[in-house]
């Protein structure tokens, strides 16, 4: 299927594409240009802030404290992004193993009502942790890093079946019958053949989890603070705004920093193949 | 060849990745299940293990709750209104992602999926900034539906990316020498937008509609962070209960939350399978 050059249709893709692009910069990029704005501001009285090109907002997250929190965020998301993987991919050969429409609906299923079902999921660990306290997860790292694995695991998933199902099985078959083991197989061809999504998965879970707000809150029970955690407190309690404005920048630039290693990878990856 | 237990893709087989895959059901479904039993528990705790007989009272209790029942309306209100915007967004999105070629196409294609990827919080707090800012900022006295407006604002930017990554998917099956058949037959450029693609489409929209439906009305932190005063939404009025004192009325409340979330899921699920619409295309 040939695409078709704009210049053929002006008029056609203007009507298709301006709504959109109007769209996201009233409501995405002019937002990010003002929160750009307040992160080089400061607080003039309790309710103006003036812009005045200063850096303090940016400095004072290398203070210790807020490095303290930083440093726990990514470790944090960093081990329950491990786990994700971990749990996801076998899994999925699980899924995928098994034969028939219904590991197909039950691969779709899986992912979309997790990702909505966890959505809402916030309140249960609460209410089982409350009355069990057999394992003291309430407050506890343990107890978030649980949460987010459980709230994170529909991302991990995602990008994970859609390396493995178009996966060429004979590659396997292959290697199995040149006499490579199971686990051989698995760690010499399977796992570099879906490396591309693997990455992806840890990206993508990796991301969100940083930015936790809920799960740390209700069940880190401000004992576990992360960075959206702090974020909060400047706009909701603190009325800080430029400070809060400069940590969710850097926040965003994890982001950009993390969605450039994996286009890098991307990259690299067509290059030798 | 069949029951060769060495190949490939039967790793099913072995009980310990059996077991595995059965622990991360549990995982995932335990705390769903347990937070539905015990909404039916009669105890004034809730999530209290122990089991004190059969009730629905909480349920009557949690209809009866006049501002849980103002959050439900200001929660469908919002996932209706926005998820229109969405989907019309998100199909113009679709179409002319996929139709055309133009310059800076990866630019603007990773400008439009960014809102999917960037942290929920970042979002949250740049349109509040925004709103206040632009002094669209809606206060107390804001009569409804109005103050609303931020809230349904906010979801379309978030939601009409994911209806046009649905749509697109549906786009990409179209034959499009139907098209230029119906354009030698006379069919001007409208009439083949109206006739021929819309009806294509339309499982794309349909599934698209009820993604973007389920995912406003299960937001949290961006609707925390862009909701004017008294203003709250289902989810953030649970989480308000859920720091006063945990009783069984939430996991009431919540139940039917996760109930309507299924619901609309498994009709997402239908209209999204090629099975099940390859016999309308």
């Amino acid at each position: 299927m040939s695409l078709e050059d704009y210049r053929q249709q002006p008029t056609v893709f203007a009507a298709f594409a301006l709504p959109t692009l109007i769209w996201l910069l009233l409501f995405f990029v002019a937002p990010l240009v003002i929160i750009g704005m307040y992160s080089f501001g400061e607080n003039v009285t309790l309710v103006e802030i003036k812009t005045t090109g200063t850096l303090d907002n940016y400095a004072r997250i290398f203070q210790p404290e807020i490095l303290v929190l930083l440093w726990r965020s990514l470790w944090i998301a960093g081990i329950a992004t491990i786990l994700c993987l971990v749990i996801a991919y076998p899994v999925l050969l699980n899924i995928l193993g098994t034969r028939g429409r219904l590991n197909e609906a039950l691969g779709w299923l899986w992912e979309i009502a997790d990702a909505a079902l966890n959505r809402v999921g916030f309140g249960q660990w609460q209410l089982l942790g409350e009355s069990f306290t057999p394992l003291k997860m309430l407050g506890t790292p343990g107890g978030v890093i649980f949460g987010i694995v459980y709230v994170s695991l529909p991302f991990a998933i995602l990008p994970i079946y859609s390396s493995l199902e178009r996966l060429n099985h004979s590659y396997l078959e292959a290697s199995l019958d040149l006499g490579a083991g199971q686990w051989k197989t698995f760690y010499h061809v399977l796992l570099p053949l879906t490396m591309a999504g693997v990455v992806t998965a840890a990206i993508i879970t990796f991301i969100p989890a940083l930015g936790q707000f809920i799960t740390p809150d209700l069940l880190g029970r401000g004992q576990v603070d992360m960075i959206a955690n702090v974020i909060e407190r400047q706009f909701k309690r603190a009325n800080d705004w430029p400070f809060g404005a400069a940590l969710s920048l850097f926040l965003l630039y994890i982001t950009f920093v993390l969605l450039a290693v994996r286009s890098f990878y991307d990259a690299r990856r067509g290059q030798n193949s | 060849m069949k029951r060769n237990p060495k190949k490939p893709f039967e790793y099913s087989r072995k009980w310990s990745m059996r077991l595995l895959f059965l622990l991360t059901m549990i995982f995932l479904y335990a705390p769903i299940l347990v937070l539905i039993i015990f909404s039916f528990n009669d105890s004034r705790r809730g999530g209290n293990v122990v089991w004190k007989g059969f009730t629905t009272k909480y349920y009557a209790k949690a209809f009866a709750n006049e501002e849980l029942m103002l959050a439900f309306t200001n929660s469908m209100t919002i996932a209706v209104s926005s998820t229109i915007v969405s989907v019309f967004l998100g199909a113009m999105t679709a179409v002319f992602l996929w139709r055309f070629r133009f310059p800076f196409k990866p630019l603007a294609e990773g400008l439009i999926a960014l809102p999917i990827v960037i942290p929920e919080i970042c979002m949250g707090v740049s349109l509040a900034m925004f709103f206040s800012h632009m002094g669209l900022w809606t206060t107390g006295d804001t009569p409804w539906p109005f103050n609303l407006s931020n809230i349904i604002l906010a979801h379309i930017t978030f939601s009409f990316p994911f209806a046009a990554m649905v749509i697109r998917t549906r786009l990409q099956s179209f034959n499009r020498e139907i098209e230029e058949a119906a354009k030698d037959l006379g069919a001007r450029e409208f009439q083949v937008f109206r006739d021929i693609l819309l009806p294509h489409m339309k499982p794309g929209l349909i599934a698209a509609a009820l993604l973007c439906f389920t995912l406003s009305l299960d937001d949290f932190v961006i609707t925390f962070f862009t909701s004017g005063p008294n203003t709250v939404t289902f989810p953030v009025k649970i989480y308000s209960m859920v720091r006063f004192s945990i009783t069984p009325e939430i996991n009431a409340a919540s139940t039917v939350l996760i109930l309507l979330t299924l619901v609309l899921t498994f009709l997402a699920l239908r209209y999204q399978r090629p099975t099940d619409v390859s016999h309308d295309g």
